[in-house]
């Protein structure tokens, strides 16, 4: 049902809106401007916004100075790979409690929730040190398993939720035509479980992108992903804002344009399903 | 509805998650609360010994910790009272008619996707830097004399930067909220003579209720755990006006090493996240059977 | 080749007893009808039979083979559910040759069959379309495709009719009962509507909470109810009950008669007022307020010119008063 609205009371919110919405976003858009300017334009004043000297050499900087992309790629490595290793654990899990609940699978999906509450620094000494000893600190395998981890209980959840809105009548439909367990899960299952899964990973990665309590204390240098390379701009003396923007740029540009897609997702993922 | 064949697979299949995450639960935690009655340093391996309650005693003690807790408290409080009031209205305005809808909501969910460690640098250095900064350009535009955010007001500061993170996550669940309501039920709101303001808190505001308290208990848990803006900004400082509990333990772990101390205070995080917890699973369980 | 027999099937939930002890005998090529209230179990001893579901105790045999731990598959039955649960990313020939493709049939045999169930129920121009685009209707009919093309020893219907409005489900009805004529094959159909039990029937299954209550041919069952449920359930409208003085007077502790076993005549045994009459055309419904009884339905063949408080006397026909007794048996 629509409401019935004058045009000029539209173009009112629209206004309102659009002008609301641009100062939310601005800090973005002024990263992004600032990438392209000069160390010494990005700190003019009066700030410079569209007429300036327009470079790309902050990019090349920022790749020659601190090897961007060997940071890009630990990112893409430990986001994708913890997703991927969750999704093979979480997917059986999902799909055993969606299709054969118990009155236990409750209980089990609300505790799992409740490891995701659990704060990490309450276990961060204890995975420090286990992590010492196994030598796995600035590794990738082991921000892949901890990232996985962390992360497992929305997977399991967010899989759930979609599962069981798949019919169970078509699973049973299919074992009546004669599919066994494994065309069940070939021909029907997988299919009608894919949008599902495909969305639950890409909320799931931009998660683990943006992870930035384990990514900064368990990785240094040869792992650090890009969360930890851009708090190595940290740094009190000498302004770099150019260098620094560009570096902010190129790390959350992948993840915001992954984000807008995702943003109905967001919702039912970061909620577990209590708001609809 | 299920066999018996099926029961047993789905036991195989569930396990490998539940035995994971039993494991990531019940190892480290243990580990931390045993650490939390010994007296550990990591400088001086080899010395610990069993010293009781004393761990938390000191962290008790310690005037740190108040001020952490503090710290935290106004910290998550102030988060929570700008998010939710500013979603509200974000919510409220985004569900009205207005060209470039769609937009307008991906302008505003965008500082959601935002990684914590850069919108901490970029408010840090382009917004609130005291000289060249966007915010001491326009205070000097306006003729005010500018401020030193992070020494001035260094826990306002990290507010802002954190509430402008979380501002869109709760603008777009209680807008999700706010387009489940019944169109019938605001026209009969209509009908019986409710103008916008009773409209809004008689029944705009009780259907939201439960979609605000849901974004409240999340933000608050995550709220508690709030680290990268702090480790990337002020370090905790000036002095301890912006060192919150999670960067406490995280000084007295991995920068003082004492793994002792700093695990009693982890403990105590555990208890202060769980109380939190439990109310939200419960919304959250309450839900499951609907 | 298709009967199927149940001995002493018991069906338990956690600690609730859904079905305490059936036994039933479906022959070959006959199509039965479970019927019963919501909640009477008949789906479920539907779901034991297509092994959906475990049983507690008991044994189902097929063609006299045991299939009590036979999974679904292996049963060689076809089922449409209710909800029709057609395979939404397939294409109504992807759908209908699903069975086929899980027997590994050669191609031509699949493109033969699918074709053949395709032109028998009207979705020759259909076959490329998906479910989402085909009307509640088509996708019966798809659904009934993938039954067919497997050539099962039985099917199995739970409750096909329920999601469609009530015009297609007397054309669907019609079109069951052709296919059943023309396949020969058992099926076995639970619905909650005693007139598509009565229609489609050859036997009827009246089930009441997990027990049977009576097992007959649908004249069976309107003629010779075993009982008051019985008697209540089948027949529309409702038959009326009495009871107290009036039953008595024919030595029974509750009589019944069905609204169509009444005369109107000048003086009859009973007097009332009408209070609502229902003017079909065909028929005419009353719901007369007869003195010291209560209320009760009369149906009468064609127009009559009764209207709300009306006086009308009534003679109930002595030969089709049922007697029942104090424990709902018939007498």
């Amino acid at each position: 049902m629509a409401r019935a609205v004058s045009t000029r009371r539209k173009l009112g919110f629209t206004a309102i809106a659009w002008l609301i919405a641009l100062t939310l976003f601005f800090p973005i858009l002024w990263t992004v401007l600032t990438s392209f300017k000069t160390e010494g334009t990005a700190i003019a004043m009066p700030p410079k916004f569209l007429f300036f000297d327009w470079t790309l050499e902050n990019y090349f900087t920022v790749q020659e100075r601190s090897d961007y992309f060997r940071h890009f790629t630990n990112s893409v490595i430990s986001a994708v790979g913890s997703t991927i290793l969750g999704l093979i654990i979480a997917i059986p899990a999902a799909w055993a409690m969606a299709f054969s609940p118990t009155k236990r699978t409750k209980d089990v999906l609300l505790w799992m929730l409740s490891t995701k509450m659990l704060p990490a620094v309450g276990v961060l000494v204890p995975i420090y040190l286990i992590f010492r000893d196994l030598r796995l600190l600035d590794t990738h395998h082991g921000l892949i398993v901890v990232l996985m981890l962390i992360n497992l209980p929305i997977i399991v959840w967010m899989l759930y939720t979609y599962f069981r809105e798949i019919p169970v009548d078509i699973l049973e439909a299919a074992r009546m035509d004669g599919a066994s367990l494994k065309n069940e899960i070939i021909y029907v299952l997988t299919p009608m479980a894919i949008p599902g899964i495909a969305s639950t990973m890409l909320l799931n990665i931009i998660l683990a992108w943006n992870e930035a309590f384990w990514t900064l204390n368990l990785t240094t240098t040869r792992a650090a992903p890009l969360t930890a390379f851009i708090a190595s701009y940290s740094s009190p003396e000498g302004l770099f804002w150019a260098k620094l923007s560009a570096a902010s740029t190129l790390a959350i540009a992948p993840i915001l344009i992954m984000g807008w897609f995702s943003q109905r997702q967001l919702v039912r993922g970061l909620t577990f399903g209590a708001v609809k | 509805m299920a066999t018996r064949q099926t029961q047993v697979a789905a036991r195989l299949m569930m396990s490998p998650a539940v035995l994971l995450l039993l494991a990531w639960m019940i190892v480290p935690l243990s580990m931390t609360l045993w650490f939390s009655f010994q007296r550990y340093n990591l400088l001086m391996p080899g010395m610990e010994y069993f010293t009781g309650l004393d761990n938390y005693r000191y962290f008790f003690a310690n005037p740190s910790f108040w001020a952490a807790l503090t710290n935290t408290l106004v910290l998550v409080g102030g988060v929570l009272a700008i998010t939710l009031i500013g979603g509200t209205l974000m919510a409220l305005l985004l569900d009205q008619p207005m060209f470039g809808q769609g937009i307008v909501r991906l302008l505003v969910i965008s500082p959601f996707f935002v990684m914590p460690t850069v919108s901490a640098l970029v408010w840090q250095n382009m917004m609130m830097n005291p000289v060249y900064g966007l915010f001491s350009y326009i205070a000097r535009v306006f003729g005010v004399q500018p401020i030193d955010w992070f020494s001035q007001v260094p826990l306002f500061s990290i507010i802002m930067i954190v509430a402008w993170q979380w501002l869109p996550f709760a603008t777009l669940i209680l807008l999700t909220a706010l387009q489940s309501l019944d169109e019938e039920q605001r026209e009969a709101a209509g009908m019986d003579g409710a103008g916008p303001i009773p409209l809004f808190f008689y029944i705009i505001l009780p259907h939201l209720a439960r979609a605000l308290t849901v974004v409240m208990l999340i933000q608050t848990i995550f709220l508690l755990s709030i680290f990268a803006e702090i480790f990337v900004t002020t370090g905790g400082g000036p002095g301890t006006a912006t060192t919150n509990l999670t960067f406490l333990i995280y000084i007295q772990s991995l920068l003082q090493f004492d793994v002792g101390l700093a695990s009693a205070g982890g403990i105590v995080a555990v208890i202060l996240a769980n109380i939190v917890a439990i109310f939200l699973l419960r919304i959250v369980g309450k839900n499951l059977d609907a | 080749m298709g009967s199927i027999t149940l001995e002493h099937v018991n069906k338990s939930f956690g600690g609730v007893t859904v079905i305490p002890d059936i036994s039933l005998e479906v022959n070959d090529g006959e199509f039965v009808v479970f019927v019963g209230p919501s909640g009477c179990g008949k789906s479920t001893l539907l779901r034991l039979i297509a092994g959906l579901e475990d049983l507690s105790d008991g044994t189902i045999r097929i063609d006299g083979a045991d299939v009590s731990k036979t999974l679904p598959a292996q049963r060689k039955l076809s089922m449409v559910f209710q909800s029709y649960a057609l395979y939404p990313h397939m294409s109504v020939r992807g759908n209908i040759a699903f069975p086929l493709k899980m027997e590994k049939a050669p191609k031509e045999r699949m493109d033969a069959a699918v074709n053949d169930a395709a032109r028998v129920l009207n979705l020759t121009d259909y076959l490329d379309r998906k479910p989402r685009q085909l009307s509640g209707g088509q996708r019966q009919r798809v659904a009934i495709g993938r039954a067919i093309v497997r050539q099962p020893k039985a099917f199995l219907f739970d409750e096909p009719l329920s999601n469609l409005d009530a015009a297609l489900r007397v054309n669907m009805r019609l079109e069951i009962s052709e296919l059943h004529k023309k396949l020969k094959t058992t099926m076995v159909y639970v619905t909650h509507d005693q007139v598509e039990a009565m229609t489609m029937a050859d036997r009827i299954v009246v089930l009441n909470a997990g027990r049977i209550e009576q097992y007959g041919t649908p004249i069976e069952l309107y003629q010779k109810p075993a009982n008051l449920f019985v008697a209540g359930f089948i027949g529309s409208p409702k038959m009326n009950f009495i009871e107290g003085k009036e039953a008595d007077t024919f030595g029974a502790a509750t009589i019944g008669i069905r609204p169509e076993h009444f005369t109107i005549s000048d003086a009859g045994r009973w007097t009332g007022t009408v209070g609502v009459a229902e003017h079909l055309g065909s028929d005419t419904f009353l719901y007369v307020d007869v003195d010291g009884i209560g209320q009760v339905t009369v149906r009468a063949s064609g127009e009559l010119p009764f209207a709300h408080g009306q006086t009308i006397s009534l003679d109930p026909i002595e030969s089709r008063i049922y007697r029942f007794d104090a424990q709902g048996q018939a007498m």
